[in-house]
């Protein structure tokens, strides 16, 4: 049988990817999706939990965690779609309303 | 055949995220990220979890990566993205974030080894989830369908076009 301990590093592993690729990433797609790795390792580390305590608690949470990554995909992906329009750009670096 | 298993996906996983942070096309990046959730959805099957992977792989790597396929195909950059100009960004954010990775690990170990030796059979079958979704989690199973109503909605009035923009 395999640790939970080698889930839960692989979910550390991944949460840092995602952060590396939300960085290190321009375009404001590729940004959104690594926010959904992020989501995955967080959920990754949830059900290795949920293993670990030998409880389903874990599970139902990331049922929830996936609705809600579900909605939050519509909204943001809404959203992306409006700055283009307005921009006719998704390069964060065109972004310089706000600089002064 | 389960470490066996486990390597294979935890290594595809990873593998997969990385291409996704080499890669600059964004059509590539997505299917990268279909495959790194399909693959996580098998390392879920391996915790015990097997409705859990079901809906991993049903609505992450169908619905939500559909839509960011839609978008992508949507918005339609012409030109790929140019690779970043400025290396320092890069080179900083890597090694924060592996200050970030060793911080993180040294913060659970303490937490993961109580826990040691507690695993047990907690088989999460679809009778057993829906049985809790609908008496202990009742309430926050009714509140997130508000949440899906409000987000569709939102979506709906953002995106839509008014009349006199056409």
């Amino acid at each position: 049988m395999i640790p939970v301990s080698y889930f839960f590093g692989l979910s550390l592993i991944l949460f840092t990817l995602g952060i590396i690729a939300f960085f290190v990433k321009r375009d404001l797609i590729t940004m959104f999706m690594a926010v959904e790795v992020m989501l995955n390792a967080a959920n990754l580390a949830f059900i290795s939990l949920a293993k670990a305590t030998n409880s389903l608690t874990g599970q139902v949470i990331v049922f929830f965690v996936i609705t809600v990554a579900a909605a939050e995909a519509a909204i943001g992906l809404a959203i992306i779609l409006l700055v283009f329009r307005q921009k006719k750009t998704i390069k964060t670096e065109e972004f310089r309303l706000m600089k002064g | 055949m389960g470490a066996f298993l486990f390597f294979l996906l935890a290594l595809l996983c990873v593998g997969s995220v990385l291409g996704m942070i080499i890669s600059r096309n964004q059509a590539y990046n997505a299917l990268l990220l279909v495959l790194a959730f399909a693959s996580l959805g098998g390392l879920f099957g391996l915790l015990d979890a097997p409705f859990i992977a079901a809906v991993q792989i049903i609505i992450y790597a169908g619905a939500i990566m559909v839509l960011f396929i839609f978008v992508i195909m949507m918005i339609n950059l012409k030109e790929g993205i140019r690779p970043e100009r400025k290396k320092w960004t890069i080179r900083l954010s890597a090694g924060l974030a592996v200050f970030l990775l060793i911080e993180l690990g040294l913060a659970v170990k303490g937490t993961l080894a109580s826990f040691r030796g507690a695993a047990g059979p907690a088989i999460g079958s679809p009778t057993e989830l829906g049985r809790l979704l609908f008496t202990d989690y009742l309430y926050p199973f009714e509140i997130t369908s508000i949440l899906i109503i409000a987000a569709l909605v939102g979506a709906i009035v953002l995106v839509k076009k008014k009349k006199d923009e056409r």
